[in-house]
């Protein structure tokens, strides 16, 4: 009898339930979903290739614009140290990796309010767009990756301003701990615009905020010793110095700080994927 | 035996009406307050079914579907009908797992397509081939599948043409018939289809329905259906269910539950009136009352063979506007049988107004109808009021010869009964002296 039951009950494809289980995480459907994944990363690509006349110029121009900003007013005007590394360097290499965070966090954590219309028309595992986003920013990051490398070597071989290492090798982490920080930061972020709204605005200023607490335009050993911890604190504060360690040589890099990063990282993800899923099944009620 | 294809099993969904949204932060520390302390939700007031004529309450819940219980077997057409808001919608919602049930369960074998809107997921800047496998992905086909389909639907849409123009320069009927292709030919075991036919011309309509028939029939496919053209769902359906105030009123055959359905509906109003404070509108209009009247006095039935007046008696709180009434009636297939406005209310003053519209004699067949109302102000456009279904009533034939009919008692056909004149044409050669 009770085989019956076991086969009576394997026959459906799909059964639809209350949801109760928080942690019922779709992850068979995000696999068979996958070139959905795919085709909203490349609508990420092709709009902004087509809506923009520079297209793809805009994500060189913008790291390097910014890096002449950030050593006109922190290198010249405030005179911020930066190691003793070229300043072209230390920013640019900064304001790569930081960007990469910053994009998946706020591409992210829009999730919801810019999809609300096709969410409620069909059915698909929600965590594909921001994984799409993050995907699509990864192509974005190597893009001025390799604007920074090309830098990098002109300084490595006609300058012996920066010793990198082997640490170097490090960099692939480096990249998926800001991908799982920006995803997990993003993902609770539009989970809780859906109920709150005002923490749209909270997440604009925030992230500009949050930079200044990054040792992005400054090194971690210029930061005075009773504010260490609170910069320490920050997750992605391992990262960019770890980053910068690699190819500049310069900053520290202890793995304390690194196995920090990794385990916020993970338990920040891990939150953010329960927290969406539980809002992806009540939000077309809500909005 | 036929395979069951979907089981729905006690399925019921819950909302909260009302003002949402507004004092959550507060409210859902109350809420948490309470859930510590195993107390019940204390905005929650449940129990009360879905009946869309009453007023909701602030923060009230409402059983939107409860109790559902049916199975779909492999191959059928299932056409789900019923009065705008009894929850049709919410049910096809629960199905393609857009949102998900409060309570029961749904048992589904094979995949399932929801064409809910057409063009949902279209992106104007990609090309039509890239919307088909934008689209065809967001249903949950893999890409090699929609490729091997790709001819097949841009035939079936007719933009050979355009496949590689951005969706943005599509005429609104290619994206219709794109959209529509797309859902149809990738042969999902289950496809859901609300009211899309409503937009595309006759001819495609036609070829719709017809392609609907052919995956259901020779595909073996599963097709449920919402519609509010009666007329579509007998053509198309094997079976029907009737959804009532969120219950599942009537499951079988198509046409006793469309007659079940067309009862319901025309449960007839004549009239109606608010108070200025209920009333329907916006800040600049208010509607106080609209009734039927005939021989000048309010009612649910009227004689088709006498003039039929619509009266109307609104409030205006701004001056200096041009205000536009319209009436569109419908028949109880759901088609419009006219649509007529009042051009003539320029620049009003404030104040309290009463217009009529009469309907001649001779005009409509018999029949139960339905009244949309609306109402725009002009300069700058604004549409105070737009309500389905605001008037009901039946139109029957009373006694007299001068009818169109005449003395003939049988069925008579046509979507109006317009007097026409008959006039004798004289032929030359057979003048007769009188």
């Amino acid at each position: 009898m009770a085989s019956d039951k076991f086969l009576e009950e394997d026959r459906w494809d799909l059964v639809i339930q209350p949801n109760k289980s928080l942690l019922n995480i779709p992850w068979a459907d995000i696999w068979r979903y996958r070139d959905l994944w795919r085709m909203f990363v490349k609508r990420d690509v092709i709009t902004v290739y087509k809506q923009t006349i520079l297209g793809p110029i805009w994500y060189v121009l913008q790291p390097v614009l910014t890096t002449l900003v950030f050593m006109l007013v922190f290198g010249r005007i405030a005179g911020l140290s930066t190691d003793g590394v070229p300043q072209v360097l230390f920013y640019l290499s900064g304001i790569t990796i930081w960007n990469y965070f910053s994009e998946s966090f706020t591409n992210t954590s829009k999730t919801f309010i810019e999809n609300a219309q096709i969410f409620g028309k069909v059915y698909f595992p929600r965590l594909i767009l921001p994984l799409a986003k993050v995907s699509s920013g990864l192509i974005k990051f190597l893009i001025q990756l390799i604007l920074f490398l090309g830098f990098w070597s002109y300084f490595l071989i006609a300058t012996e301003t920066i010793q990198p290492n082997a640490y170097v090798l490090l960099t692939p982490v480096y990249v998926v701990l800001m991908a799982g920080l920006g995803l997990g930061f993003g993902i609770i972020f539009t989970s809780l615009t859906t109920k709150y709204k005002d923490l749209i605005f909270l997440l604009q200023f925030g992230v500009q905020l949050l930079m200044y607490a990054t040792p992005v335009i400054y090194p971690l050993s210029s930061v005075p010793e009773k504010y260490r911890p609170f910069i320490l604190a920050n997750p992605i504060t391992s990262i960019i110095e770890g980053f910068k360690y690699g190819f500049l040589g310069v900053g520290e890099f202890p793995w304390e700080h690194l196995m920090y990063s990794v385990c916020f990282t993970a338990i920040i993800l891990w939150l953010g994927v329960v927290i969406f899923n539980r809002t992806e099944r009540s939000f077309i009620d809500t909005v | 035996m036929p395979d069951t294809i979907i089981q729905v099993e006690n399925l019921g969904k819950l909302y909260r009406v009302g003002e949402i949204g507004t004092g959550t932060l507060s409210h859902d520390i109350n809420r948490f307050w309470a859930r510590l302390r195993g107390r019940e939700d204390p905005f929650s007031k449940v129990g009360t079914i879905n009946d869309r004529t009453k007023r909701a309450e602030k923060g009230e819940h409402v059983w939107a579907l409860n109790d559902i219980n049916f199975e779909v077997q492999q191959g059928e057409v299932l056409g789900i009908i019923g009065k705008n808001g009894a929850g049709k919608s919410t049910l096809l919602k629960l199905l393609s797992r857009v949102t998900s049930p409060t309570r029961g369960e749904v048992r589904i074998k094979g995949r399932v397509a929801s064409l809910l809107e057409v063009g949902t997921g279209f992106h104007p800047e990609m090309t039509g081939r890239e919307n088909i496998y934008m689209n065809g992905t967001i249903m949950g086909m893999r890409r090699r599948e929609v490729r091997a389909k790709l001819d097949d639907i841009v035939d079936f849409a007719g933009v050979a043409k355009y496949l590689d123009t951005p969706a943005k320069r599509y005429s609104s009927g290619m994206t219709v018939r794109l959209g529509f292709a797309i859902a149809a030919f990738l042969e999902p075991e289950i496809l859901i289809v609300d009211e899309v036919l409503a937009v595309g011309d006759a001819a495609f309509q036609k070829k719709a329905i017809g392609k609907m028939q052919e995956v259901s029939s020779e595909g073996g496919r599963t097709v449920l259906f919402v519609s509010h053209n009666m007329s579509a769902v007998q053509q198309l359906c094997t079976r029907a269910l009737c959804i009532e105030n969120g219950t599942l009123a009537q499951i079988g055959n198509v046409r006793p539950t469309i007659e079940y359905y067309l009862k319901g509906v025309n449960r007839n109003i004549g009239s109606r009136e608010w108070n200025f404070e209920s009333a329907p509108g916006n800040d600049k209009f208010k509607l106080l009352k609209i009734q039927v009247a005939q021989d000048g006095r309010s009612t649910n039935t009227v004689d088709i063979n006498k003039n039929i007046q619509i009266k109307i008696e609104y409030d205006l709180s701004v001056s200096g506007k041009t205000v536009v009434n319209g009436i569109n009636l419908y028949s109880s297939q759901g088609y419009c049988v006219f649509a007529n406005c009042d051009w003539n209310q320029r620049h009003l003053n404030k104040g309290t107004y009463v217009r009529k519209v009469e309907i001649p004699a001779y005009t409509l067949a018999e029949g139960s109808y339905s009244v949309l109302f609306q109402t725009i102000i002009l300069d700058p456009w604004d549409v105070a009021i737009h309500q389905k279904e605001i008037l009901a009533f039946d139109a029957i034939e009373g006694q007299d010869t001068n009818s169109v009919r005449g003395l003939y008692k049988g069925p008579w056909p046509g979507v109006v009964r317009i007097k026409l004149n008959w006039s004798k044409e004289v032929l030359l050669s057979h003048v007769q002296e009188d």
